[in-house]
């Protein structure tokens, strides 16, 4: 992978083609410098900048608009009738899960590979799912043939999302509606904020303690106004979103996981709970389940790790990784990579052989035609702050 | 000072040109974690990629303004990248050249010139 001149202009997708959230007019107003990203209008920093940005949610609290992801709530029968349709696409306990708390989840395809990375929670006898803004698209056209007409698959088009994340998200939240301060990490609630009624989930996508909160869209605004009152909130772009989520070792769907990466590769293989593993009462029964099932006993030749490059540089997507530092062999390659600012110092993820997956094995990264030393390490960068 | 449409600024140190970004490149790239300079004698020919930076988000290069020899790089930016963003048109010049052909000069804006290109 090459560097770009020093300010490239890409090819801007024309400003009509692109979708906006509802808090568009709020990002431009906050002085977002506004991206082309999945198909919207995104803000991918404010005037703070991405360090900044990225500090104040480790140490206070940062905003984020998350309204391109998409949000889908599936409705049926029964609570039992919902969770085993759903059971159909993902290799999780979707029926154990109790009301009000929330999972991650896998879609699978036949050949046991990832199809989108998502959340679900259960909302009363409802399921609540959120999945990428990129896949949104296929994932419900997924859903629909796989569950209709047994169960009603109805894209919340109407409803925006904001992410309250950082050791102060907590007490903010609490202040506007008590009952957020009872919440644990992948809770989901309704709480009332100034009077709005959200659906909030006590998760993220950045390591820190924090919310995911549904808003209806006319309410959009009005809520994130509320929070970027205070003090310690401050709006944050996809930039640091990025940098926040690679530190803590979450997985950038079409980066790190796709269609060609199984579960087990992915080192995801927590996800997937032991009532839907081989042996389990509801083993099997997702697409996929057959290569899933034999990976997991026999292992898989290739790991994803993460890579910590030695020097300064950042080693970016795309970079070769080998054994040795002239000739050797190529062993694998990273899939993100940036400068950590809270880790002050480059970090990446990827895969390698397994071979060259125990932690501290010493590896080289081939930037722009050099080998520099890599060192393979654990996940996260940064120790997750979640309010257990 | 002249300006380059890549954003460079140059200025004329006897027979030596001083090379860095300019503070609106600063600026559009935001904060700079790292910087790999050239090798002090380098001969380079203009357009040639003479120093990579990275902000957090992505990795940009410098293109070589002009034919020459780089005769000394600012070291300081190797382990202090953020004067990049501190003082672009001041401490954090990038290298100095030894120009083969002057005249190549002649076609780089004055600074009305580019604060007019950056609208």
């Amino acid at each position: 992978m090459g560097s770009s001149d020093l300010l490239e202009t890409k090819e801007a997708t024309p400003v009509t083609d692109l979708n906006q959230t509802p808090l568009y007019d709020l990002h431009l107003e906050l002085g977002g410098k506004m991206v082309p990203f999945a198909g919207y209008s995104m803000p991918v920093q404010y005037p703070m900048g991405v360090m900044k940005e990225h500090l104040h949610t480790r140490s206070d609290a940062g905003l984020f608009d998350v309204s391109h992801m998409g949000q889908v709530m599936l409705s049926g029968a029964s609570w039992e009738a919902v969770a085993l349709a759903f059971e159909r696409l993902v290799p999780m306990d979707v029926l154990g899960l109790a009301d009000g708390r929330q999972r991650y989840g896998l879609f699978t395809n036949d050949a046991g590979g990832i199809e989108d990375d998502l959340m679900f929670a259960r909302r009363d006898d409802d399921l609540f799912v959120v999945v990428n803004a990129a896949c949104k698209g296929a994932d419900i056209a997924r859903m629909k043939a796989a569950l209709e007409p047994d169960v009603t698959v109805t894209p919340l088009q109407d409803r925006a999302l904001l992410a309250l994340q950082g050791p102060a998200a907590g007490a903010v939240l609490s202040a506007l509606d008590p009952a957020a301060a009872e919440m644990r990490f992948m809770d989901f609630r309704t709480l009332s904020l100034a009077g709005v009624e959200v659906w909030a989930s006590r998760s993220g996508y950045t390591g820190e303690d924090g919310f995911e909160i549904s808003v209806p869209e006319a309410e959009a605004v009005a809520v994130a106004r509320l929070l970027l009152d205070h003090a310690q909130v401050e709006p944050i772009g996809l930039g640091a979103r990025d940098s926040l989520r690679l530190e803590a070792g979450l997985c950038l769907y079409g980066n790190d996981i796709d269609a060609q990466t199984s579960p087990v590769d992915a080192n995801l293989t927590w996800a997937i709970q032991k009532v839907r593993r081989p042996d389990g009462a509801r083993a099997g029964g997702y697409p996929g389940a057959t290569a899933i099932e034999a990976s997991l006993a026999q292992g898989s030749d290739r790991k994803r790790v993460g890579l910590a490059p030695e020097g300064r540089a950042p080693m970016r997507d795309g970079t070769q990784l080998y054994d040795a530092q002239t000739g050797g062999r190529l062993i694998g390659q990273i899939t993100s990579g940036s400068f950590g600012p809270t880790h002050g110092g480059p970090v990446a993820m990827g895969y390698v052989d397994g071979e060259y997956a125990d932690m501290d094995t010493a590896i080289w990264g081939d930037l722009r035609g050099k080998r520099l030393p890599v060192r393979v390490t654990a996940l996260p960068f940064v120790a997750a702050n979640f309010k257990r | 000072m002249k300006f380059t449409e890549e954003h460079e600024w140059l200025r004329v140190e006897g027979d030596e040109i001083v090379v860095g970004i300019t503070i609106h490149a600063a600026e559009q790239l935001g904060d700079v974690v790292f910087v790999e300079l050239p090798d002090e004698g380098t001969v380079v020919s203009k357009d040639d990629e003479v120093v990579v930076i990275e902000s957090v988000k992505a990795a940009s290069d410098i293109l070589a303004p002009i034919d020459g020899e780089i005769i000394e790089v600012n070291s300081a930016l190797a382990d202090n990248p953020a004067m990049v963003n501190d003082d672009p048109q001041g401490e954090a010049w990038f290298f100095k050249m030894k120009a083969s052909d002057p005249s190549q000069m002649d076609e780089f804006m004055d600074e009305a010139a580019y604060q007019k290109f950056i609208g």
